[in-house]
């Protein structure tokens, strides 16, 4: 049986969507000219500015095009459903971010962007545009600690990114824009739960099978399978063995600060988010942690998949002010 | 001794859209199992795409200009892994053959082998990663050494099928390493990889077609 989605055409979903969002955000965003899947900020780029170009597959929205403006992204490429964007896009993207001072290219670390994105980075080389690349990292349900460049990226995206283009709007230098985009991303650290399977515009069929009483800790957000599958558990239980993992690895100390992400796959609503974000808080107040800003709410989906993560960004001043610096995307607003 | 020209490269990637596209709901199913159950969706679409790219194009066009036409409209298409993948494919099949207007026997082998090698070199995987690699590269051994040893080119693609088979067969008992589905280790055992499995239904369209 084929699941029930208000589209068209399954093929022509994602072109779809891109002009609903031009026309809901026509401040805020444009499309390349003679390139529709490259979304660019109408305020941002700017000579003597590093460009931030971030992009990836269709399905996660707000991520990666709401998160393009003033303050965070100049530009996003964008790919079919789950599945990256190939290079001339990106290259479209570097041209438009590049102000002079090259451009970082930030996106989740799966096999198929990091070809794309470098093959485009190899095109933007040939027309004197240099590029970086900083993968993000940090789910850490998907390879073990001591193969950190192996894990996804997945809604710790958004902690990133945010600092990341933070930096690139203070106009700092390409080499600092590349160390904050970096320790942005050592310091952050995701967890997720799957409850219910999506399914993609084109196949309409769950993209996995999981029982009705169960979840899957760690699953990924295009449903890779996670690490460990069981009996649903209650939100404080999931929270905890979520928060343990990721409290486990990024070890802060009695009186350091944390900025927190819960965050919907989809489907599971506001409500839940927020109990568990009423667990995350208990933890965190009883290991002497403090919590200096807080998002719920629906930042890095996988279509209408169930289920949600916990993002935690290990905060030092400098994180913390990037954190805080402004930004005014379509989808998000900071400061 | 046959001889092979752009309009039989024509049907032969008409040969592969059409098998890919019966094919495409299998591929979906075996990645769902194993990643994100969207490989026959990305292999159709670019296979669509080449078909459609490659009936603008006239039969004076050589080879390699047919070939980079293939990578270039397919890479655009698809993104995703597979797209810079079978892209870089076409794009060292093209070089393999430059210059040239009609392919020898000889010269389908060394195409199909310099794919072969595009593809692992752009994905950078090695035998026994669970990938379209452990179809790819055996098949492509195979041919040579079939060539070699002065078989036909129906009997070296032959031999390319039957070793592509078995070596996608035999990643059902490999442990992942490379790709989304790397993130499973050993839940990947016993598990068909999509990759080589599309892999097997190109490489069967090429010897149906070619030889």
């Amino acid at each position: 049986m084929q699941t029930k989605k208000i589209i068209n055409d399954g093929n022509r979903s994602v072109d779809e969507m891109l002009e609903g969002i031009l026309a809901a955000h026509p401040h805020h965003l444009r499309s390349a000219e003679g390139s529709p899947r490259s979304i660019i900020a109408r305020d941002g780029p700017r000579p003597g500015k590093v460009g931030l170009v971030i992009g990836g597959g269709s399905g996660h929205e707000p991520t990666f095009l709401g998160f393009v403006g003033k303050g965070l992204a100049d530009a996003a490429a964008i790919g079919n459903v789950f599945a990256s964007p190939p290079p001339d896009p990106i290259l479209e993207c570097a041209k438009a971010a590049s102000g002079g001072a090259g451009v970082l290219f930030m996106y989740g670390n799966y096999a198929g962007d990091v070809m794309n994105f470098d093959m485009a980075a190899e095109m933007a080389a040939m027309d004197d545009i240099e590029v970086r690349t900083v993968l993000t990292t940090d789910d850490v349900a998907s390879a073990p600690r001591d193969q950190r460049q192996k894990r996804r990226g997945v809604a710790g995206n958004f902690f990133i990114f945010k600092a990341a283009g933070a930096a690139c709007d203070r106009m700092l230098s390409f080499d600092e824009c590349e160390r904050i985009a970096r320790k942005a991303n050592d310091h952050t650290f995701t967890m997720g739960v799957a409850l219910s399977p999506c399914s993609l515009p084109q196949t309409r069929r769950p993209n996995f099978e999981i029982g009705p009483d169960e979840m899957e800790i760690g699953m990924g957000i295009h449903g890779e399978p996670g690490i460990a599958r069981g009996k649903l558990k209650t939100a404080d239980e999931i929270t905890d063995e979520m928060l343990e993992k990721i409290l486990d690895e990024m070890a802060p100390a009695r009186g350091d600060k944390v900025a927190v992400l819960v965050n919907s796959l989809g489907s599971t609503p506001l409500m839940e988010l927020y109990i568990m974000n009423r667990r995350i808080k208990q933890r965190l107040d009883d290991i002497g942690v403090s919590v200096h800003a807080t998002w719920v709410g629906n930042y890095c989906t996988s279509l209408e998949m169930a289920g949600a993560s916990v993002t935690l960004m290990h905060l030092d001043g400098e994180l913390q002010e990037m954190l805080d610096h402004p930004c005014d995307c379509a989808m998000f607003r900071a400061g | 001794m046959t001889s092979t020209d752009t309009a039989k490269l024509k049907r032969m990637f008409d040969a592969i859209a059409a098998a890919i596209d019966a094919d495409k709901d299998r591929l979906c199913r075996l990645d769902g199992v194993i990643g994100d159950a969207d490989h026959g969706i990305a292999m159709a679409l670019g296979f669509g795409a080449v078909r459609d790219a490659l009936d603008q194009i006239d039969a004076s066009t050589e080879p390699t200009a047919l070939l980079n036409t293939a990578a270039k409209s397919f890479l655009n298409a698809v993104g995703a892994s597979s797209g810079p993948l079978y892209a870089t494919a076409f794009m060292r099949g093209a070089a393999a053959v430059k210059g040239k207007a009609i392919l020898e026997d000889a010269d389908v082998i060394a195409m199909f082998r310099a794919m072969a090698q595009g593809i692992q070199d752009r994905g950078k995987a090695e035998l026994g990663e669970k990938t379209m690699v452990d179809a790819w590269l055996p098949a492509a051994q195979a041919a040579g050494v079939a060539q070699q040893a002065g078989k036909s080119l129906s009997e070296s693609l032959d031999a390319a099928l039957a070793a592509a088979e078995s070596g996608a067969e035999a990643t059902k008992d490999m442990i992942a390493t490379k790709g989304r589905s790397s993130r499973l280790g050993e839940r990947s055992i016993g598990h068909l990889d999509p990759g080589a499995a599309s892999a097997v239904t190109i490489i069967r369209a090429m010897r149906n077609s070619l030889a």
